[in-house]
């Protein structure tokens, strides 16, 4: 009577393979392999979406890429790495895609990058953070287009060294996302004043601050200044619990990405005025090439674009445009056409750097401030990412030499 | 809003203020953190049923408070709101417990907490739907915006009202269960459910009732958390695992030792974050594990009477292969062994994943079934399988075949030390002690960047040359797939198997007979845990990476719904459960954004339909077709 159960092994391995099976490949059609936390971070990731439907659209409209049909196979990866995994060898085993694109989460996005680097083939990492995915970890065939978590705290430190605060605290989520954020703020604020100390930290959990202890403890050490790390449901609770307590009051507070629409929209009219952010105040570009964007957008969605539209979009006009220049769907070929290729991004040209492959794209730096009870970012300037990258010998010294 | 000046330089009167007002700051965590909590207790002591859909529960509170919160206006409908919404989210749980739960009650153990699973994933996807996908920031409590001076220090009044209610609904709680003719009939069947039901009071609509009063406390936990937090559709997963470990760290059942567990952890939070600012993300963890190795059921919860066991002794008897059986899976193999000769590679690796995860659901399964020792921890040794194989070939330089052994050893070594402490205890504490190893491991592979990686895992694990393609490596898998699953059968069947399953189904008698429980039991975790490492070993190759998420609770939670799906009363019923759900699972994923509801929904169906698990429902169609035969089974 057992034996049915070896039976049914072999019924499910063979119902398995049939869904599974290989796939039929068009021709005149060129295939983009994209992975993202559709179903982990949808708040995210689905104006990201938009973002490079839209690209997608005016490149098909535009009569595609030398003369073929871009088509795009997305994939979720549930939030976890493994999954991604799985997702990228579908779309390059099973669908015959000619590049990978996508992923948000730092690990995501190195899982995904290795996995590149084994099977050769192209990798457009579009939103993680982390700088092991173009620095320690790096390696040919991944590219990245947001900028980087190096890059922000630049921009961030640049603000905050204008300050005349002298001590700091730091609130920071407790994963390698905010220790790099904390590490890189540290250490380039600390180079440009030589008079800054580092007097306390806080490290929640993330998705489990415990606020008010956390906000009384930051307190307790009196700083003059706090840099924040945490975003999302935490950074509410933190507001909620700081603002309440007074932690704010009388103390500069710089703050990673509050300042992108995703994090900066549900504060609503709790939006705390005057931190020091990074971010995208949609309705106050004044870069041109952003106005078309941003009419594209609200004519096809009836909605704003969020910063994830906007890397959405230029990932794909930067895949567009890579398979344009390498004139092949060749791995190597569009490797080497990648490297150092401009692309035109809502936020002008960019340029994926030949020694590290991290593009310019830059961010906003601004301040955060309440207009109809709504959140916004005031006085935002962009910053252009190339002058916040280390040069390129320098970070040929931070990439493994393989 | 009261500003008071800032703590003044380091006096002494301002340090005995500074920890005056962490201390009460911990109070209203606690309190919240009880008004969470306190109803999963409640539920479990009655029905037995572990409440995963708690979490869900606690969602739906917030999100529903959040719509009726806005949308009557004033102060009166705000309050109202929050009441309303758990009245409402209580409902639903009443009639997911007529629906569902009440068909369960006489399945084996746990696999309420299989249906639960279902609902909690469903319902994720469902408050997606609805309430879409961005946070939603509620209202503050009319009358409670502020703050007040508390000792020279700005305290927010809403914390207080917290501090005020966490007592009072214990209180309440226990004029409920002290002062009704209800509430005594709840704690009579909390002590004795057959007695209670011998005495002919309507068990149905007692657990009904009890089930509906805990979800409506849930869902009240979390519709007050509306004026401190975001709502957010990954509440219930957050909340989850904190509401079991307080409920366990208390005693199961014992409302007032969840509240005391509450304030223990809550306060140890806030003044061990001074100390040590990383410490929360394991802190309730060893909180646990330290009071349950101290105290084996908690702080005031009492030795459980003993439950349903979760093997199948109602089941048909187990037997080894005969000759057809084993001609059988032979050819099974056989056949799977053909496979790369017409799938392609990404079947190829998907198949090898499906492997991966039978023997990985196999090893719990011989855990579970065999051992009768129900772990919610089991991935922590999947996951220190692959990071002993990855670091062994990282950090070490050894070949993929030293490190596919390398991994193992790590993964038996965690499971001795682990299992040391863990068989001590049984039933659902000895479930929580595994939980809470698990997570000291992971938050171990997450803290320790410098081995580690920390949560950006380990990557560049890639096999040898001769099994880089997918191929090789997947008859590599399927080769000690199929003979670790066969060795577990062997083990099974084995004198100590047999010793194993005699403790299982009679502590006392096996003991009588002279079988050291401690001793078998230990060896039987440790067996396991290897098995489950290899898994992990061979995943780590497969994936060509290493995160700390293959320690994770999800994970555990994954290979007990295998268990269950393939039957826990059966041998290998695991494996075949592995096969489906992955198999599933994998491709849900890859068709549709809304993997979680469709895969709940599946479960939850399943479940009702085949209580037995999918093998056990094959078994007991067959036994019933034979004795219709008058042939023995």
């Amino acid at each position: 009577m057992k034996s049915l159960s070896a039976a049914l092994y072999a019924l499910g391995l063979i119902a398995a393979s049939a869904s599974f099976g290989a796939p039929a490949s068009a021709e005149d059609t060129i295939k983009i392999g994209e992975i993202n936390s559709y179903s982990g971070l949808p708040a995210f990731t689905e104006p990201y979406r938009k973002g490079w439907q839209l690209a997608l659209d005016e490149i098909n409209a535009a009569g595609g890429v030398d003369g073929k049909k871009l088509e795009v196979i997305s994939k979720d990866d549930g939030g976890k790495p493994a999954e991604a995994v799985t997702a990228a060898n579908e779309l390059v085993s099973r669908d015959g895609v000619v590049m990978l694109a996508g992923t948000f989460f730092s690990n995501i996005g190195l899982a995904v990058s290795d996995f590149a680097k084994q099977k050769k083939i192209l990798f457009l990492a579009a939103e993680p953070l982390t700088d092991a995915i173009t620095w320690s970890k790096g390696n040919r065939y991944t590219f990245r287009l947001r900028p980087a978590n190096y890059e922000q705290a630049g921009m961030l430190a640049e603000e905050a060294a204008k300050l005349p605060a002298k001590k700091w605290a730091t609130i920071a989520p407790n994963y390698e996302y905010g220790q790099s954020a904390v590490a890189a703020f540290k250490k380039l604020l600390s180079a440009k004043r030589q008079d800054v100390q580092w007097i306390g930290e806080q490290w929640p959990p993330q998705g489990k601050i415990d606020a008010g202890a956390v906000v009384e403890a930051i307190a307790k050490t009196e700083p003059d200044a706090i840099l924040n790390v945490e975003f999302g449901p935490d950074l509410v609770k933190l507001v909620r619990e700081g603002e309440t307590r007074g932690l704010f009051k009388g103390r500069s507070v710089v703050s990673f990405l509050t300042g992108e629409p995703e994090y900066l929209d549900p504060l609503k009219d709790e939006t705390p005025v005057g931190w020091i952010v990074t971010g995208y105040p949609w309705n106050d570009v004044s870069i041109p090439e952003h106005a078309a964007f941003l009419k594209a957008y609200q004519a096809k969605y009836n909605d704003y674009p969020r910063l994830g539209s906007v890397v959405g979009y230029s990932t794909l006009k930067a895949a567009a445009a890579i398979l344009a220049k390498a004139k092949s769907t060749d791995s190597e070929k569009l490797v080497d056409a990648a490297e150092g290729i401009e692309v035109e991004t809502p936020f002008g040209k960019v340029t994926f750097r030949k020694a590290d492959h991290q593009s310019t794209l830059g961010a906003f730096v601004g301040k955060t401030a309440l207009k109809d009870g709504k959140g916004v970012m005031v006085d935002a300037e962009y910053r252009d990412g190339a002058k916040y990258l280390p040069p390129e010998d320098e970070v040929k010294a931070l990439r493994p030499q393989d | 809003m009261v500003y008071p000046p800032p703590l003044c330089g380091g006096g002494r009167y301002a340090i005995v203020t500074f920890f005056l007002v962490q201390f009460v700051t911990g109070l209203a965590s606690a309190s919240s953190l009880f008004l969470a909590a306190c109803g999963l207790s409640i539920i479990f002591g009655v029905t037995r049923v572990v409440n995963f859909a708690h979490g869900a529960f606690y969602m739906l509170g917030a999100y529903l408070a959040f719509t009726l919160a806005s949308r009557l206006a004033g102060d009166v409908g705000f309050w109202a709101g929050i009441i309303l919404a758990s009245l409402a989210v209580a409902a639903i749980g009443a009639l997911i417990e007529m629906a569902l739960l009440r068909r369960l009650y006489s399945a084996p153990e746990l696999l309420q907490l299989l249906a639960t699973f279902g609902v909690t994933l469903a319902v994720e996807d469902i408050a997606l739907l609805i309430w879409g996908p961005e946070d939603l920031l509620g209202p503050r409590a009319p009358g409670f915006k502020g703050a007040v001076n508390l000792l020279g220090q700005a305290f927010p009044t809403y914390d207080l009202l917290l501090i005020a209610l966490g007592p009072l609904v214990l209180a309440l709680l226990w004029l409920l269960f002290r002062r009704t003719r209800w509430g005594v009939l709840v704690r009579a069947a909390t002590l004795d459910r057959e007695m209670v039901a011998a005495l002919g009071v309507n068990q149905k609509w007692l657990f009904t009732s009890v089930f509906a009063l805990g979800v409506f406390l849930a869902a009240l936990g979390g519709a007050l958390e509306l004026p401190r937090e975001a709502v957010s559709h990954t509440l219930d997963l957050q909340i989850i695992t904190e509401v079991l470990v307080v409920v366990v760290i208390g005693g199961l059942g014992n409302v007032l030792g969840t509240f005391l567990a509450a304030i223990i952890v809550a306060e140890l939070n806030a003044f061990g974050i001074l100390i040590f600012p990383k410490i929360s993300i394991v802190l309730v963890f060893l909180v646990m594990a330290l009071v349950l190795i101290v105290r084996p059921w908690g702080l005031l919860g009492r030795a459980e009477a003993a439950a349903r066991m979760a093997g199948g002794a109602s089941l048909a008897r187990w037997r080894p292969f005969d000759k057809r059986g084993r001609l059988l899976a032979a050819l099974a193999v056989a056949a799977a062994a053909l496979f790369p000769f017409f799938a392609g590679d990404y079947a190829l690796s998907v198949a090898t994943e499906v492997l991966i995860f039978m023997l990985y659901a196999a090893s719990l399964h011989a855990l579970v079934g065999a051992g009768g020792l129900v772990s919610f921890g089991h991935a922590a040794y999947f996951g220190l399988g692959a990071y002993g194989a990855s670091l062994a070939l990282k950090q070490l330089g050894l070949p993929m075949e030293a490190a596919l052994v390398a991994g193992p050893v790590l993964g038996f070594a965690g499971a001795l030390l682990f299992g040391w402490f863990s068989v001590r205890l049984s039933g659902v504490y000895f479930a929580m002690l595994t939980l809470a190893f698990a997570q000291i491991a992971w938050s171990i592979a997450f803290q320790w960047s410098e081995v580690t990686g920390g949560d950006n895992g380990l990557i560049g694990v890639w096999p040898s040359a001769w099994a880089e393609s997918p191929a090789h490596f997947y008859w590599l898998a399927l080769a000690l797939a199929a003979l670790a699953i066969a060795l577990l059968r062997v083990i099974v069947f084995s004198p100590f198997g047999y010793a194993l399953r005699a403790l299982r189904d009679s502590e006392l008698r096996a003991e009588a007979i002279g079988l050291d429980r401690h001793r078998l039991q230990w060896i039987g975790f440790a067996v396991a845990g290897a098995f489950a490492a290899l898994a992990g070993a061979l995943f780590a190759f497969l994936k060509g990476s290493v995160f700390p998420d293959t320690l994770g609770i999800p994970l555990s939670i994954d290979g007990l719904v295998m268990v269950l799906l393939g039957g826990v009363g059966t041998v290998s019923g695991g494996a075949l459960g592995a096969l489906l759900y992955k198999t599933l699972s994998i491709w849900v994923i890859s068709e549709t954004d809304y993997s979680k509801l469709v895969l709940g929904l599946l479960i939850v169906a399943l479940v009702a339909l085949f209580p037995q698990g999918l093998l056990g429902a094959v078994q007991a169609w067959r036994g019933r077709d034979a004795r219709l035969q008058g042939a023995t089974p």
